[in-house]
């Protein structure tokens, strides 16, 4: 079943779009199918707004991943361009764009050129499922968690694709790779949603959202103790794999394959795998707010006046902030640790997290047989 | 795979259609062959079979050239061999001259000597570790080792006018004086650098992803590491304790008290402790000298021009890549008849398909990581 | 990658070993990461155009080669050619003239920066002290010739 869209500015269109046709000559009336066309009109709008939710926080990450990274390495990062370097990302796009996008003798010219438009499907189709705040998501799905796990996996398509067709041995390695990489991490990944999924009783966002209400200890990462704090950073662990991301960007890989399966690209066609990456943190820290962090839900104490003023603060604006700080727990892991190779990495998802992880599933069953769960 | 792609030194693939083993050409260009140094690899999966390097990229006939320069200006040219050790390259070449001669060193100038030798140790083990840690894909560890390398050089610059070609050391002790700043500087880089390295013990040693990335990988025997002609931490870390500070002591070294690291494993992460280690052991040779620079002439007098009697003179330094010979033979005149220098890095290179074989495509850049080879003083 | 048998009960306990030291490693290294990151104090970047006025080389530095003039523009050079003869790379050429008197004096002292490594040895080989390393670092240029240069202004007083 659909679910409908709830959102006002939807049922604002729904109910305005017939009377504004009504203006039209009645003779063409009958021809008008008003009710679809402001389905479409709505479809058009979530289009544009997951566009822009989409694309809006790249900037924003980009520059903070090079100022973190920088002040972890005793830099200061980009300094140049507008005060404390916040237009070096404009200057960089600039130059992407100038650039032409060649691919090399040899590479098969449609899979080359397919593979970065394909990155960018499964990022922005993730963004519909999360509820940033009370109204503002695209559709609650009842099967949101299965379909994150399902986009996932088809964003592994592009890796293989441009790894495939760049005539390039070292994207042809990252590539294999990355196919590994991310059928082992998925398991896992889809074994702690599954945890978090039978914690709410639903698989739908919105409703484990709305499951967290209340208190801070009401967050699935305290409200099952130890239990909820472990499946957090098992789910930081696996997704970092998810993500491609340092430490277990096997599939980039720099000092090994030179950048791997994006090896070959160059100006948009590159700037497009970056910005999937980049759409993909955005989502993934998304995911782990709704799941373990309360969602938009204020970080309420219990002391009435405070609250009053937590609660104050827009949804959206609590959502943002502890999206940012999951985005800066995966940036201290990727500027601190170093990469295992290929076969520990496999060894330690089906050797350590997987066990693992069936044993958090196990005990969140027994946490529910006895009511372990914080009231 | 068309066949023409086949390089000298490679045998002809067995006939087999199971056996899908293909070729990987790992540098010139490539982010961690450190400088242009070309590794054709031969893959079976990510299985290496056999890799060769190739080298002569940055072939510059050093030893050509020095026959048509005099000996002072052949110290210049070991700047330009192993970048990261330019002070030690001087010192042994200074020394093989000085054997020559004849002539004697100050007590102060073997201070210096003995001081600035061990920061330059310092430093090029800082980029080793840097470059290890980048290698394994920590970037961060990479920014790290070069930050505390800065420094020195800072104090290199100070001292010598350059931070890297530093051209320092003359036959007869050095070719200036230490400035005044020298002692203080020293001491507080000291103090600064113990805090910094147990940091970065901490940071990278006992990391369980750099450990299993390491231990096990890239083992060179006792025997091989002898055979190939290994020098240095390579040498050290597979079970030898040869070190030309100990056994065939130069400067003054045989006064001072330090140990020579030795561990017997021989992989990459043994590699690795060995020269952590030996900026501990930098550290305490530096504190020891530090505050018993005798006062004095920091140059032996000599004759303006300098002169080589006939024969052959040959000295041995311990730099921080491994034993540092130079050769030298003279026809009396002031400039060599034949400059040979023996560096440490083409030896230890030359162990690198051995200790490859059988693993993976990652470990080989572990492992070259691990024999921190500096490519121009490979080709010279 | 060990062949070697192990136990079983041997093999468990390394396992669980392993899940509480590797942990544990990899939270150490995250302390010093998040030591340096909220210590702004440990910054070493430069921001050079911007610090060029309070930017100072050491003494020492080994710059391009200039030569010691005084007030008047005099040099101290003789026209005697050690540097030229120290120059490993031949990037000093003492081009020596003769004055009203007869008398050798320099006439132009030819300078290839292009082929220069600044190794001071033309510096330490004068021994009127008239040339020195400079301080400069800035030479960039888009020309040759702009490499190629005299250094001295006038005629050497021999």
């Amino acid at each position: 079943m659909l679910p409908s869209v709830t959102h006002p500015i939807g049922d604002f269109v729904r109910e305005n779009v017939p009377n504004v046709l009504g203006y039209l000559p009645d003779f063409i009336q009958p021809y008008i199918p008003s009710a679809e066309i402001a389905t479409l009109i709505n479809i058009i709008i979530c289009m544009v707004a997951i566009a822009v939710v989409g694309i809006a926080p790249v900037p924003v990450l980009i520059y903070m991943e090079r100022k973190v990274c920088a002040h972890i390495q005793c830099r200061l990062g980009p300094m140049r361009l507008g005060p404390h370097g916040v237009l070096q990302l404009v200057a960089d796009i600039a130059k992407l764009l100038f650039k032409e996008v060649y691919a090399p003798k040899g590479a098969d010219k449609f899979l080359f050129y397919l593979a970065p438009i394909f990155v960018l499907t499964a990022p922005f189709l993730n963004l519909c499922v999360i509820p940033f705040d009370k109204n503002l998501q695209v559709a609650d799905l009842s099967v949101a968690i299965p379909f994150i796990l399902a986009m996932n996996g088809f964003g592994i398509l592009s890796t293989l694709l441009g790894g495939w067709a760049s005539n390039n041995k070292y994207s042809l390695i990252s590539s294999l790779r990355s196919g590994a990489q991310i059928i082992s991490y998925e398991i896992s990944f889809a074994m702690i949603l599954l945890l978090v999924v039978m914690l709410a009783g639903s698989a739908s966002l919105g409703e484990i959202t709305a499951s967290q209400s209340g208190h801070f200890w009401d967050w699935w990462i305290f409200k099952a103790p130890v239990l909820g704090l472990l499946a957090f950073i098992m789910f930081l662990v696996s997704s970092t794999a998810e993500l491609n991301r340092a430490p277990f960007d096997i599939a980039e890989a720099e000092q090994e394959l030179t950048g791997g399966f994006h090896t070959e690209y160059n100006g948009m066609a590159f700037a497009m795998f970056y910005l999937a990456e980049y759409i993909n943190l955005f989502t993934t820290s998304c995911i782990a707010t709704v799941c373990f962090l309360g969602g938009y839900h204020a970080p309420t104490i219990g002391i009435l006046a405070i609250d009053n003023i937590l609660n104050f603060v827009p949804g959206i604006v609590w959502f943002l902030g502890k999206t940012f700080f999951v985005v800066w727990i995966y940036m201290m892991f990727r500027w601190t640790f170093v990469r295992p190779r290929v076969d520990q990495l496999m060894a330690l998802e089906w050797k350590f997290l997987l066990p693992v992880n069936l044993l958090l599933l196990i005990f969140g069953v027994v946490f529910l047989a006895f009511g372990w769960i914080l009231p | 795979m068309s066949k023409n792609i086949l390089l000298p030194g490679f045998r002809e693939p067995p006939v087999d259609e199971d056996f899908e083993e293909f070729y990987i050409n790992m540098g010139p260009q490539h982010p961690s062959t450190h400088g242009a140094l070309r590794l054709v690899v031969r893959l079976d999966g990510e299985k290496i079979i056999e890799v060769v390097p190739h080298l002569g990229y940055i072939h510059r006939g050093m030893e050509k050239q020095a026959e048509k320069l005099n000996y002072i200006q052949y110290i210049m040219m070991s700047d330009r061999q192993d970048y990261l050790t330019a002070i030690q390259n001087n010192l042994g070449v200074c020394l093989a001259l000085e054997k020559g001669a004849g002539i004697g060193v100050p007590e102060r100038a073997e201070y210096i000597r003995v001081i600035l030798a061990e920061l330059s140790r310092i430093a090029s083990h800082l980029v080793f570790y840097a470059c290890f840690g980048g290698d394994l894909g920590g970037q961060t560890v990479l920014l790290y080792g070069f930050k505390e390398r800065e420094m020195i050089h800072d104090i290199f610059e100070e001292v010598t006018g350059s931070r890297l070609t530093t051209n320092f050391f003359r036959p007869g002790g050095s070719n200036k004086d230490i400035p005044d700043t020298f002692v203080p500087r020293v001491k507080a880089l000291l103090k600064h650098l113990e805090g910094a390295l147990s940091d970065y013990d901490r940071l990278l040693t006992k990391n369980i992803a750099a450990m299993d990335r390491s231990v096990g990988v890239g083992v060179l025997s006792k025997e091989d590491a002898i055979a190939y002609g290994c020098s240095g931490p390579v040498l050290r870390a597979s079970g030898v304790s040869y070190d030309v500070r100990k056994n065939d002591p130069y400067s003054i070294y045989s006064s001072l008290d330090f140990n020579v690291p030795v561990f017997y494993n021989g992989d990459c992460y043994d590699r690795y402790l060995i020269r952590f280690q030996e900026m501990y052991e930098s550290i305490k040779i530096i504190k020891q000298c530090i505050d018993k620079i005798p006062n004095g002439p920091y140059r032996s007098k000599e004759k303006p021009i300098f002169k080589l009697p006939n024969g052959s003179f040959y000295a041995a330094t311990e730099t921080a890549k491994g034993l540092y010979g130079t050769y030298v033979v003279s026809t009396g005149g002031n400039s060599p008849y034949r400059i040979h220098t023996r560096s440490p890095s083409f030896g230890n290179l030359a162990a690198l398909n051995t200790m490859a074989k059988g693993q993976r495509l990652s470990d080989l850049v572990t492992i070259l990581a691990t024999i921190d080879p500096v490519i121009p003083e490979i080709d010279r | 990658m060990s062949t070697e048998k192990i136990k079983t009960k041997e093999y468990i306990k390394r396992y669980l070993k392993r899940c509480v030291s590797g942990p544990y490693s990899l939270l150490c290294g995250l302390s010093v990461t998040l030591r340096y990151f909220f210590n702004p104090k440990r910054i070493v970047t430069e921001q050079y155009p911007e610090n060029k006025k309070t930017l100072k080389m050491h003494n020492r530095f080994r710059g391009h080669v200039v030569m010691v003039e005084d007030e008047n523009g005099e040099n101290l050079c003789t026209a005697c050619g050690m540097c030229e003869r120290a120059c490993p790379n031949a990037s000093i050429n003492v081009l020596a003239t003769k004055n009203i008197a007869g008398k050798k004096v320099l006439g132009k002292y030819l300078y290839h920066f292009g082929s220069c490594t600044q190794c001071g040895l033309c510096v330490e080989a004068c021994p009127f002290g008239a040339i020195e390393m400079g301080q400069g670092f800035e030479f960039a240029d888009f020309s040759p010739e702009a490499f190629e240069k005299v250094l001295n202004k006038k005629e050497g007083r021999g």
